[in-house]
């Protein structure tokens, strides 16, 4: 024990090129498809929000760890991460002081007050944005649709009769900033499935619990697949590492609760949508379903007959 | 004595400050923090409850018999809250419909049965009345400091007078109860950053000592 060299730790021994930085980054070049597709359809407000979200994401970062006494740790990513998804998270006319006051809300009461990346239970980014709508409920659901900005509502509120299917897919629609586009999130997920950073079950069974109950129940199934800001969550939300079981079956659990719980929200719920509370809600029951779908130890407890 | 008046006076104030160091009253904080003038108003009245039920109580405590002392406790304090609650509805009847249940529930504000417990049941009634004071005196800065917050961002005002001079948006959550529990707990973080001494961060000792660690939780299962 004297000589610290000598200490071996505890299996797996297992080695891995990939880094917090690799992963991290592999995510912001994923979101660089919806980030042209923000900016192509609403303009120089998604740039705005974006760079205003980073920034102040990564500056609350920094201030945190150094109070904290922590190394700073910038350079992983992981903050800009977090403004970025939270900067396309919000609707293109919010105020710039809201945004900011968002991201800040999302670093530290999502991220730093449970002790830094890692230790997290819920995503930082939709806590924030969580933050947001409860905060000021009417600047976070005023919705202007691309290019020219005039008032409207979401084709969630507008109903399935009120949209075409290329506006829906291609994101000629209003909504978030990065929720309208479809076809730029597919790009981005196939990257990050390409990539390996994203796991194929959270998205498949999230997006296949939607599809079939909104079939079951009698409604049209692509519309809920392409309205809102389902498809985005999928891909970029409820695949965070940190805030999703580890287990493949959990991960299956997680996303069919998921799912299960977003379309009781948009069915019988009083919002419109409702992905930012489905993943909020199976953030809290992750560690659960991770002891629940523990893998079996090698060698122990077979069965109890033998 | 004087000491002993500075001791208690400190204690209350910071070193074992109810709710910041000992998390007690909590509920109440959650209610009725989002106005100033509501929570001046509760402060006010648990710290002439509590003062007054500590020097009763200190001075009935050689009569009071050991086995039924809490539900005699129980009896003083909420004669004096009653005091407070018709007070309120004769003189305040707005202060007391804004408050509503919560004067009444006073009497199960934990502070004020812990100091009962475990400082007026053995100290002398002065000195005991003061620690009373001083522990409502706690609550009550801890509790303005969060409604002046709440209040501020929530409605944009200060004691109910509007100082939103930039007709910026108020934020509905400062409104609701969950803001408390944020304020409370970056506040409870302060105060237990500002009182626990810097550490020397040894990466290398710690490392080791975790080490050490694994390998005798190891031993443990593997002997188990």
């Amino acid at each position: 024990m004297e000589n610290s060299r000598l200490i071996v730790s505890p299996s797996p021994h297992v080695r891995d090129e990939d880094t917090i930085h690799k992963i991290m980054f592999a995510v912001i070049i994923g979101l660089l498809p919806v980030l042209i597709a923000a900016t192509y359809l609403f303009g120089f407000n998604a740039i705005r929000l974006v760079v205003l979200a980073s920034i102040a994401a990564v500056v609350t970062e920094a201030l945190c760890q150094k109070i904290r006494n922590q190394p700073i740790t910038l350079w992983d990513g992981s903050a800009l991460v977090t403004g970025v998804l939270i900067g396309l998270n919000v609707p293109p006319t919010l105020p710039s002081w809201m945004m900011i006051l968002g991201s800040v809300v999302a670093i530290t009461l999502g991220k730093h007050v449970f002790g830094g990346l890692g230790y997290n239970p819920f995503n930082p980014a939709l806590v924030g944005r969580a933050f947001l709508v409860v905060s000021f409920t009417l600047p976070m659901t005023y919705w202007t649709t691309p290019f020219d900005a005039v008032t409207t509502a979401t084709p969630l509120e507008l109903g399935p009769q009120a949209v075409a299917y290329p506006d829906l897919f291609f994101g000629t629609i209003a909504g978030s900033l990065g929720e309208t586009s479809a076809f730029a999130i597919l790009i981005g997920g196939i990257y990050l499935f390409y990539r390996g950073v994203l796991d194929y079950r959270i998205p498949l069974g999230y997006l296949g619990t939607v599809l079939v109950l909104t079939t079951i129940l009698g409604l049209d199934p692509l519309f809920h697949l392409l309205a809102g800001s389902l498809l985005f969550a999928a891909v970029y939300m409820a695949s965070d590492m940190v805030t999703t079981p580890v287990t493949p079956v959990g991960r299956w659990a997680f996303g069919i609760g998921a799912g299960i719980i977003l379309v009781v929200i948009r069915i019988w719920g009083s919002l419109p949508e409702g992905v930012t509370y489905s993943i909020l809600l199976m953030n809290a029951a992750t560690p659960l379903i991770n002891r629940w779908t523990r893998p079996r130890i090698y060698g122990q407890g077979v069965s109890k007959n033998a | 004595m004087i000491n002993n008046i500075r001791e208690a006076f400190f204690r209350n104030l910071w070193t074992e400050n109810q709710v910041v160091r000992q998390i007690l009253g909590i509920c109440s904080i959650l209610a009725v923090t989002n106005l100033m003038v509501n929570t001046l108003v509760m402060g006010l009245g648990l710290m002439f409850v509590i003062s007054l039920s500590s020097l009763t109580i200190s001075a009935l405590r050689n009569y009071i018999p050991h086995r039924v002392r809490m539900i005699v406790q129980t009896f003083i304090i909420a004669s004096y809250v009653i005091l407070v609650d018709i007070f309120l509805k004769a003189n305040y009847p707005e202060l007391s419909r804004a408050l509503g249940p919560y004067i009444g529930l006073i009497i199960t504000n934990c502070i004020i049965m812990g100091r009962a417990e475990a400082f007026a049941q053995k100290n002398t009634p002065f000195i005991s009345m003061l620690d009373g004071l001083f522990a409502g005196l706690g609550y009550t800065i801890v509790l303005m400091m969060i409604s002046f917050v709440r209040e501020l961002l929530g409605f944009g005002s200060i004691f109910g007078v509007n100082v939103n001079f930039l007709q910026l948006d108020t934020w509905t959550i400062m409104v609701m109860p969950p803001a408390a529990f944020f304020i409370i707990g970056v506040m409870i973080w302060v105060a237990t950053a500002l009182s626990t001494p810097k550490q020397t961060s040894q990466p290398a000792v710690q490392a080791l000592s975790r080490g050490q660690q694994a390998l005798a939780n190891q031993q443990v299962k593997a002997g188990n």
